[in-house]
């Protein structure tokens, strides 16, 4: 190859490698931030109970089980899509699916809960949004994965669907069940 | 089609009417030291804004956290971190330089460099060729006999 074939075929060459980066880019997703709290322990909270507000549940009641935090409100469009494979998960009683109800008035998150179905084995009142600050949430609907010691192993951004339930967050619950 | 101009109609109400500057405290010194630190930190809802900038519901809230940590007497750096624990490096408007942003940082200045050595190779390669061609003896007796020839 000689100088001017160098020459000639430079800028395709640049030019593909700059739609290989570009082609990258658009396989990612924006949303998908990184969440810094992998492998670290949830936040410390301790928050009424959505169905008996004199009851409070504290992160270190669920040390022990391996369970899915579930970031939903009645506000939220995108957690009506999730919402009915929350249902069916829970009726499989693999693993207990606790929500957050994030930034979400009581009486209207518990009339949604009447009329699609409560997954939860209990909702957490996170009125005004700070636990949801401490777990980094920004896009309702958000699912996270905590092991028996209380530490994050996975978080979903946006809508959990049967995809994802069945090619990670089962596989990893039971993992994580196991051990 | 009716039913979707409505629809469309109504989205633009939704978004048009979308918070007012709330929960702006009474003291201006407390207010100008937030924004300051708001304006390092990105929205995550809507990414390419900064928090000053954002009137997300998100935004907002992380505001009053900025303003509360602020009267707790923390640091802005304090807070940064705080946010960092939370949101990730992404939350940052200028990302600190470790290995996986190493690129981010260097990359400018290494297109720099590379497009400079091209450009220096170019001029020195120009410079050579617009000198004076100087014609050795046996080309320059060559030639006259050329032209000495008649056609």
């Amino acid at each position: 190859m000689n100088g001017t074939t160098v020459k000639r075929f430079l800028p395709l060459g640049i030019f593909v490698v700059l739609v290989g980066f570009l082609a990258i880019g658009l396989t990612l997703n924006p949303r998908e931030v990184p969440s810094p709290l992998i492998n670290k322990p949830v936040p410390p909270f301790k928050l009424a109970v959505l169905s008996a507000p004199d009851k409070t549940i504290a992160a270190q009641d669920m040390l022990g089980k391996v369970w899915l935090l579930n970031v939903w409100a009645s506000w939220c469009v995108a957690c009506r899509i999730e919402h009915p494979h929350l249902v069916d998960l829970a009726k499989t009683n693999q693993v207990p699916i606790y929500g957050l109800n994030y930034k979400d008035k009581s009486a209207a998150a518990i009339a949604w809960l009447a009329n699609f179905g409560n997954p939860y084995t209990a909702s957490l009142v996170d009125a005004d949004g700070l636990v949801g600050i401490d777990l980094g949430v920004y896009g309702v609907p958000e699912t996270f994965v905590v092991d028996k010691q209380g530490v994050i192993r996975y978080k979903q951004i946006g809508p959990v669907t049967p995809e994802v339930l069945r090619d990670t967050i089962l596989p990893l619950v039971k993992k994580l069940s196991a051990g | 089609m009716k039913l979707f101009f409505t629809a469309l109609l109504l989205c633009i109400g939704l978004t048009g009417h979308a918070k007012v500057a709330p929960n702006t405290s009474a003291d201006p010194v407390l207010e100008a030291r937030m924004m300051v630190i708001a304006e390092e930190l990105r929205c995550l809802v809507c990414q390419n804004e900064t928090i000053a900038a954002s009137h997300a519901d998100l935004a907002v809230d992380l505001k009053n956290q900025i303003r509360i940590k602020l009267t707790e007497g923390q640091s802005q750096k304090q807070i940064l971190d705080f946010m960092v624990q939370r949101y990730g490096d992404f939350v940052l408007y200028r990302p600190p330089l470790k290995t996986s942003t190493v690129l981010l940082w260097a990359g400018p200045f290494a297109l720099l460099a590379i497009a400079v050595m091209i450009l220096v190779l170019n001029v020195r390669r120009r410079r050579l060729a617009a000198l004076p061609v100087v014609l050795s003896d046996a080309d320059a007796a060559k030639a006259r006999a050329l032209l000495a020839t008649p056609p």
